[in-house]
């Protein structure tokens, strides 16, 4: 798998060369220096772009075959998505950053409690639901991001950095709650640059220069 | 479906009230431009109403002109008589071509008259049978005019401006014209404003037999009337007239106040849609501003974008919320707009004429086109900036702040 970025000053060519098979139920972590291809690599596997070269499998389907819608639908109903950053939206509550992906999945508000078990999952506590981002912290902040990457049940979990923003006790915490989720059989693939926290994986990839180096 | 568009609907909204000082500026451009294009739709509907039913108060009428074109050379050589008018002989023919409609030889003239010792002042001097004179004008003060005695009857322009009323005696001609006649006014007439028959408001009206008395010209006339009972009447008894009077060659110019009223309709239609086309222009540069404040919304937002993108938005959603929002402002704008437009409308329309005509179709029926002009600019000018919204890198969208 090859990703090159056109460039008007040139071509970069993030990543060159790169094979390896996650397993369903696997828990991975990725690894490497900043610029060595880790987020790039991370935003193929979660369809947010596409490989220049080389075939991208997910489920056995070849993501280089797939429109742009099929895409969304894919990221919507198959992957979820933790961020460095939690990127919440600042305009809705707890609760609806949680519940938007049911209603762009189903076309209507969560009917089924499905929004306040994940949240629930997640350690967030009810009282909290009605707050909007900017008066949460940072831990209740990515566990509202968890439980919104959760509540279409997807089969791949996605983290960049889910720790990156948080004090080591929250990292810890959270850590603990991703690897509940491995152990319930969700797959994980998660971009670091903490030792530390890739120890949680079961499987640590090394990645220099846009190559796979272990 | 319905509850999925309200999420968007609601971002859309909120993101509206979250920026509500922006967009309201926003809103207040298509405000203007609303009230500019509707009011000036509703001021030009209203005039053309108005004058359209001033005019069609004299509309059952043909008025027939010696032919302007006419100079002599295609008939026989006529007795050296040059000047173009209508002769008892032809006028008798009309009357056989006009069937039982009334025709009435009208005597038109001007002269300079004087009232005391004010100014000489030059007016036209109409001269009618006097049975026939309120078939033309509408007697305000005073009587009308009676056989062939030397009363008059004076427009309501000229009465006002020289200060005359029933009784003033007017002094007609002087050592210039060769006339010198003093006439008693016996009656003032209404405003007539425009008409295509006689325009009496600055005028005098005497009977038939003192004028040609005073400037002969007796059996010789520059205008002939006939007075049609039923309007539907009017294209078959033109058909006939023109028959009788012009046969090899044209004799007389046949006009109807139908025809003229379409023509002054055509031209107050043309001058209204340039003032909508103005008002417009302002309506252009409310989509400017709409346009601007899109774009700074989407440059605002570029990483909620991402993240909608990232989490299963598609593009066609993300546009649709863009265009939501445009929606929104607009239909705030052309909401206030279309308000305004009517209540201000009302006080223009009543400030310069009559508000007989507001509440017709064809005036009122500019809120509605205003409004929806407006939304439709709107809804343009959020066109490009939700699709690039809708085209961002979601990538790209997502790592910035």
């Amino acid at each position: 798998m090859r990703k090159v970025y056109k460039l008007k000053a040139g071509d970069v060519t993030a990543l060159q060369g790169i094979s390896f098979d996650i397993h369903k139920g696997e828990f991975v972590a990725i690894m490497g220096p900043s610029g060595s291809g880790k987020s790039t690599l991370l935003n193929l596997i979660g369809c947010l772009d596409v490989p220049s070269s080389g075939e991208l499998i997910l489920a056995g389907r070849n993501v280089r075959d797939m429109s742009d819608d099929e895409l969304t639908f894919l990221r919507r109903d198959e992957i979820g998505f933790i961020f460095q950053k939690f990127n919440l939206i600042p305009l809705l509550t707890a609760y609806e950053n949680a519940e938007y992906p049911i209603i762009l999945q189903q076309g209507h508000m969560d009917e089924e409690g499905k929004t306040a078990r994940m949240l629930k999952l997640v350690g967030f506590g009810d009282e909290l639901m009605t707050h909007k981002p900017n008066e949460l912290s940072g831990g209740q902040q990515q566990r509202v991001a968890i439980a919104r990457a959760l509540v279409n049940d997807p089969a791949l979990l996605l983290c960049d950095e889910p720790t990156g923003n948080l004090d080591s006790v929250t990292g810890g915490q959270i850590m603990d709650i991703l690897k509940g989720l491995n152990e319930q059989g969700r797959t994980i693939v998660m971009v670091t640059h903490d030792p530390n926290i890739a120890r949680s994986a079961h499987r640590t990839i090394n990645i220099i220069d846009g190559r796979v180096a272990s | 479906m319905k509850k999925k568009k309200n999420v968007f609907f609601q971002l859309a909204s909120r993101n509206v009230r979250l920026n509500l000082s922006r967009s309201l500026l926003a809103a207040l451009g298509i405000i203007i431009g609303v009230v500019a294009i509707t009011t000036m739709g509703i001021l030009g509907a209203n005039i053309q109403l108005a004058v359209s039913s001033n005019l069609s108060s004299n509309a059952n009428s043909i008025i027939i002109t010696p032919d302007a074109g006419r100079t002599g050379g295609f008939g026989p050589p006529s007795g050296g008589t040059t000047s173009l008018l209508i002769t008892d002989n032809q006028v008798r023919e009309i009357e056989q071509a006009a069937g039982h409609n009334v025709v009435v030889p009208i005597h038109s003239g001007s002269d300079l008259i004087q009232v005391g010792t004010k100014d000489k002042k030059r007016v036209t001097i109409y001269g009618l049978p006097p049975d026939k004179v309120t078939n033309f004008v509408e007697i305000a003060e005073g009587s009308t005019l009676r056989g062939a005695s030397s009363g008059v009857l004076v427009g309501s322009t000229l009465a006002r401006d020289q200060g005359i009323t029933v009784g003033t005696r007017i002094k007609i001609g002087d050592e210039s014209t060769g006339t010198n006649e003093v006439v008693r006014v016996v009656g003032i007439l209404e405003p007539k404003g425009f008409g295509i028959d006689l325009m009496p408001d600055n005028a005098i009206i005497a009977a038939d037999q003192w004028y040609t008395s005073v400037y002969g010209s007796q059996g010789e006339y520059p205008q002939v009337d006939v007075l049609i009972q039923s309007i539907k009447d009017i294209p078959t008894v033109k058909d006939a007239i023109d028959k009788k009077m012009n046969k090899k060659v044209k004799v007389v110019s046949i006009t109807d106040s139908g025809a003229l009223l379409e023509t002054i309709n055509a031209t107050i239609g043309q001058i209204g849609t340039f003032i909508i086309l103005l008002g417009g222009i302002s309506l252009l540069v409310a989509s400017v501003s709409i346009f601007n404040v899109m774009m700074m919304s989407v440059k605002d937002r570029i990483n909620e974008i991402g993240v909608l993108r990232s989490i299963g938005t598609t593009k066609a959603e993300i546009r649709k919320m863009f265009i939501y929002e445009a929606f929104i402002i607009g239909s705030i704008g052309a909401g206030i707009g279309g308000l305004v437009s009517f209540i201000g409308g009302y006080l223009l329309v009543r400030l310069i004429g009559t508000v007989n005509y507001f509440f017709t179709f064809p005036s009122i029926i500019y809120v509605p086109y205003g409004m929806a002009i407006g939304i439709a600019v709107c809804l343009l000018s959020g066109l490009y900036p939700a699709a690039k919204a809708a085209n961002l890198n979601p990538i790209e969208a997502l790592r910035s702040e």
